[in-house]
């Protein structure tokens, strides 16, 4: 670690890591609409009384 | 040359009775685990404590101080036909996978514990009053300063010094957080706020207050030195990590279980890196946890800085010529290995080019993409309770209702896999010998555990059948002696034991 190269990324030595995309064809506008349709899902399945719920969430004795 | 990382995983699931007004989570883990058992098996086969030794400290003494964790006899404990154990432990469920050969391997058999959960949630509900209902999640903490774990075990060599151990995986369980993680609203350390802490990479950080130490359930060692190998303790060591999060994400389960065995058979053939160690291990264990933009440098004890990310890398790099000499045997082999190193170094690359291209596979980038797009749609703080509740619901094991599962993340088993690892073992482990055992003579066999089984063949007194080497009764040792044998009794007189 004393040089600052040596920290580099090193070149992977298989092939070139491909990076995990969301989908190869998606633009930002349709990863919205997908996260706004999740986002409707979860509103209609969170718990309806959240406050309550976390409240009596209690987990004791682990380790 | 290393020994190969036979290796498994632990996991302690969260247990809520709802609409019970004085719920008892010792009595509703019991029920979570007597429904499946009743529900699905022939016949419950028990525990065998005999060879529970869990104050066994691997420096070789018992600090004075140190609490060995008890062992609790009298709790639900069953044996199942996929070689895992599942059981009570404290006030959860707990579902030990089988002992596997590679991280792809235990990933399904991770994926299968979670099946099980399922299905005993699902049996469990039908007994209970209507409005009455048990909840399972798997996740490590309650958002209230109470923890459980997810526990990774792994095989090493016992010739090698504990303190190299030590030395050379502390920087690697530090700086492996950043792809490990399955993330958490706010802090439950002592003195940090919502503000402070909005929102960590990790479930687990908060609660480790020491670097290695025999401990599991207070003042939490970063490295813990249980040594309780159940083998042949001559030869071997089990490794006990206590310091991971429970993942959603398959990929990070098979990435955690894959990359840490290399870099145990890194540090068995004396090729780890030994330049990484942080200054302060707990405080840079709690600091990386907090910097969910992956921009902290933290002082090395060479006098250097380093980020988690530069950290990683410096492993990779020492995988890859490790990896050159000794190839991918110990680790399940070269196909696992080379999926594990391009994998690992992409994941690497994106956390360091496009952390959110993993929102698919990586819960705490999954969360924070999801959670900040709540807060936006209603305009809430992250103090707001209904952010705890969708973290808490994030890891919720009903299929209705969990967040994770919704969320499609990438999967690295599939379904069919998964369903036979529910009652399969694994082919390549004594694992095979236990569930194969127990599937063919549930009325013979007394006892299991992880390193021997008892049977009871009749006029003869019990017979214990010792099973201290991981890698032997495996389906090519004993497979088809098992389907010759139609009783316990004979399969033992053609062991000769």
């Amino acid at each position: 670690m004393a040089e600052r190269e040596q920290k580099r990324r090193p070149t992977p030595r298989t092939e070139e890591p491909e990076v995990v995309e969301a989908g190869p064809n998606e633009t930002g506008q349709e990863l919205k609409a997908e996260l706004d349709d999740l986002l409707d899902e979860i509103d209609e399945v969170l718990e309806t009384n959240a406050e309550e719920f976390v409240k009596n969430y209690v987990q004791k004795g682990g380790q | 040359m290393a020994v190969h990382k036979v290796l498994g995983i632990e996991t302690e699931f969260g247990i809520l009775h709802r609409n019970e007004g004085d719920s008892n989570p010792v009595a509703a883990s019991s029920m979570i685990i007597n429904s499946y058992v009743n529900g699905y098996l022939e016949r419950r086969v028990g525990w065998d404590f005999e060879d529970e030794h869990p104050g066994v400290d691997a420096r070789g003494f018992n600090e004075f101080d140190a609490l060995a964790p008890e062992i609790e006899t009298h709790l639900v404990n069953a044996v199942l036909t996929n070689g895992a154990r599942y059981y009570v432990d404290h006030a959860h469920p707990e579902l030990a996978t089988p002992e596997c050969t590679d991280a792809f391997q235990c990933t399904i058999y991770d994926r299968a514990a979670e099946e099980i959960l399922i299905r005993s949630m699902d049996k469990a509900n039908q007994l209970l009053p209507d409005g009455e209902e048990l909840v399972i999640h798997k996740n490590n903490s309650d958002g209230k300063g109470n923890s459980y774990g997810c526990h990774e075990n792994y095989l090493v060599d016992r010739n090698v010094p504990f303190g190299r151990i030590v030395l050379q995986i502390m920087p690697f369980f530090i700086s492996r957080q950043i792809y490990c993680g399955a993330g958490k609203v706010g802090s439950e350390a002592a003195g940090l706020t919502h503000d402070e802490v909005p929102f960590q990479i990790t479930q687990r950080a908060d609660f480790f207050e020491e670097e290695v130490g025999l401990e599991t359930t207070l003042k939490r060692p970063i490295i813990n030195t249980r040594d309780e190998p159940h083998a042949d303790s001559k030869r071997y060591r089990r490794l006990h990590v206590i310091v991971g999060d429970a993942n959603m994400s398959e990929l990070q389960t098979y990435l955690k279980l894959g990359t840490t065995a290399i870099v145990l058979a890194m540090i068995d053939d004396d090729m780890a890196p030994s330049d990484c160690a942080f200054e302060a291990p707990v405080r840079a264990l709690r600091d990386v946890s907090y910097d969910i933009d992956l921009e902290g440098s933290y002082r090395l004890a060479n006098g250097t800085t380093a980020t988690a990310l530069e950290v990683q890398w410096v492993y990779y790099a020492a995988a890859e010529q490790w990896a050159d000499r000794h190839g991918f045997d110990v680790v399940g082999g070269e196909q696992v290995g080379t999926d594990l190193m391009k994998r690992w170094a992409s994941v690497l690359t994106a956390l360091e080019d496009n952390p959110d291209s993993l929102a698919d596979s990586i819960d705490w980038i999954a969360k924070r993409r999801l959670y900040e797009g709540f807060r936006a749609r209603h305009d809430i703080e992250w103090s707001d309770p209904r952010m705890a509740a969708l973290d808490l619901q994030y890891h919720d094991l009903r299929p209705d209702k969990g967040l994770a599962r919704r969320i499609g993340l990438v999967r690295i088993s599939n379904d069919a896999e998964v369903e036979a690892a529910i009652s399969q073992p694994p082919p390549t482990t004594r694992a095979f010998f236990r569930g194969r055992c127990l599937e063919k003579y549930p009325d013979q066999i007394v006892a299991a555990n992880w390193d021997s089984m008892v049977f009871d063949v009749g006029s003869d007194p019990l017979r214990r059948v010792p099973m201290l080497e991981p890698l032997r009764g495996t389906a090519a040792h004993v497979a088809s002696l098992l389907d010759e044998c139609d009783d316990a009794g004979e399969l033992l007189r053609r062991l000769g034991t």
